[in-house]
């Protein structure tokens, strides 16, 4: 059964879960829903505590998972950047964790370094939850992209999902490209050839049973799919600024652009957005950036709800 | 006269079929010279082999290496044979086999990486092929192809 299957687990790597697992945190996100509005009460986590380890400011993800620990009836406590915690006494992440882990029943963990994740769960007490480790993974914003596409569009795997940006450093799209292979959900990849998706990483969501195209130029592909997932190009990869302003302009969606889009397609964006989502499309029926960052916290509901064992 | 070059040994181990110029790294990967360490060791590079036209060879002479010790080493030398010598014949033959994990002998290449801080782990690795080896770090899934230049 997959909810015997998070309880006392850690939740490091989406590959961590199953098929399964992740059809029923999506389920179990359904139904906190109401509860994640405020128009319902829960209380089934009360007396449960969470801890926030927050490595590196990311006040968006401690908040909703903050808010869903509360939503729940259970608390939190933390730190929010590590100048407020012992590692600015050059304490390491394995005794922090070792000490933090005796407090709570579950904890959150957001670091700069690829692994810390992985790292935290081999000393922690009680399950991890990885909030983002350096360029790693952040499985649950993946959870919470694969809920939205379900929520707004219905089956995942019978999407056209249009992944647009920088797809090579991208962490964000790498884990999500990998949650649809699960579904088998039909992928375009847009990106200029120097930030295209790596070779093997492709090949692997082929393998995995994806049905992936390449593309350079987003008005090409705009009127055919159905979800248009737009990741942030980050400046700081461009060695010439000029380069990065030619690049950066490409990928803008606007209302002109997405005139040409399906009328039921819809808009996603991690966020925060530097120019890539022109605000005029914010009032549009495919803006549905801000409602997945609502969805972030029924998603966390269920996953710290089904990891803590406590019911639905 | 090239027998001389490199001498047969009475008993200890003889490592053989490494590749040409890896010699050194094989030592390292065993931790050779040890402190408190006696044995005699040698390591004759490009030696003329009709196999492999050149190879290196590692002899550690009073001493039989322990084989999961040994097997580290087919991470570089993934073909090297192990032979065992006892009165100047060999008592055992054997190929060096790859774990299927590695921890500790290879940094990751990921300057990025949490084992490359100051934490209390090992680094370790998942072994994705064998031959050609290739590893996986187990912390932050970085792929090593080079795993000569990331030996510690």
């Amino acid at each position: 059964m997959a909810q015997q299957g998070l309880r006392g687990k850690s939740l490091v790597h989406i590959q961590d879960l199953s098929l399964p697992d992740i059809e029923h945190v999506l389920d179990v996100a359904d139904k906190m829903v109401p509860a994640a509005e405020g128009k319902q009460r829960v209380t089934s986590a009360q007396g449960r505590l969470l801890a926030t380890l927050f490595f590196e400011p990311s006040t968006r993800t401690r908040l909703s998972f903050e808010a869903a620990m509360a939503r729940l009836g259970g608390q939190s406590l933390g730190f929010s950047e590590p100048k407020t915690s012992s590692a600015a006494k050059g304490e390491t992440l394995a005794d922090t964790v070792r000490v933090t882990s005796q407090y709570a029943d579950v904890i959150v963990v957001r670091h700069p370094q690829e692994g810390a994740a992985r790292l935290a769960q081999r000393f922690s007490r009680v399950p991890v939850i990885n909030a983002g480790d350096g360029a790693g993974q952040h499985p649950t914003q993946t959870l919470l992209d694969l809920f939205t596409i379900r929520r707004e569009k219905g089956p995942i795997g019978q999407q056209r999902v249009a992944l647009v940006g920088d797809l090579k450093y991208g962490r964000t799209v790498h884990s999500l490209a990998q949650g649809l292979a699960r579904f088998g959900t039909e992928m375009v990849l847009v990106a200029p050839p120097t930030l295209q998706m790596p070779r093997d990483q492709v090949e692997d969501l082929k393998h995995a049973g994806a049905r992936v195209t390449l593309a350079t130029r987003l008005e090409e592909v705009v009127g055919s799919a159905d979800v248009l997932y737009v990741t942030r190009i980050q400046k700081e990869r461009f060695p010439d600024l000029e380069e990065y302003r030619k690049v950066a302009g490409t990928y803008t969606v606007d209302a002109e652009l997405l005139a040409q889009a399906k009328r039921s397609a819809i808009v996603l964006h991690p966020l925060p957005r530097v120019g890539e989502i022109d605000p005029e499309v914010d009032s549009t029926q495919h803006a549905k950036y801000f409602q997945q960052a609502f969805y972030g916290v029924p998603v966390r509901m269920a996953i710290l709800s089904l990891i803590l064992g406590l019911g639905e | 006269m090239r027998e001389l070059k490199v001498q047969p040994i009475r008993n200890g181990t003889v490592i053989d079929h490494i590749a040409p110029g890896m010699a050194l790294k094989v030592l390292h990967v065993l931790r050779i010279p040890q402190e408190g360490m006696t044995s005699t060791v040698t390591a004759a590079i490009n030696v003329p082999s009709k196999e492999m036209g050149r190879k290196d060879i590692v002899k550690v002479e009073d001493r039989e290496l322990d084989p999961h010790e040994v097997d580290k080493i087919s991470l570089i030398a993934p073909r090297a044979s192990i032979n065992i010598i006892r009165e100047y014949e060999v008592a055992e033959k054997h190929l060096v086999h790859l774990p299927d994990m590695v921890e500790g002998i290879v940094r990751c290449s990921n300057p990025n990486c949490i084992t490359n801080q100051a934490e209390p782990v090992l680094s370790a690795f998942k072994v994705t092929s064998k031959d050609p080896p290739r590893l996986q770090c187990g912390y932050c899934d970085r792929l090593i192809t080079d795993i000569a230049a990331q030996l510690r």
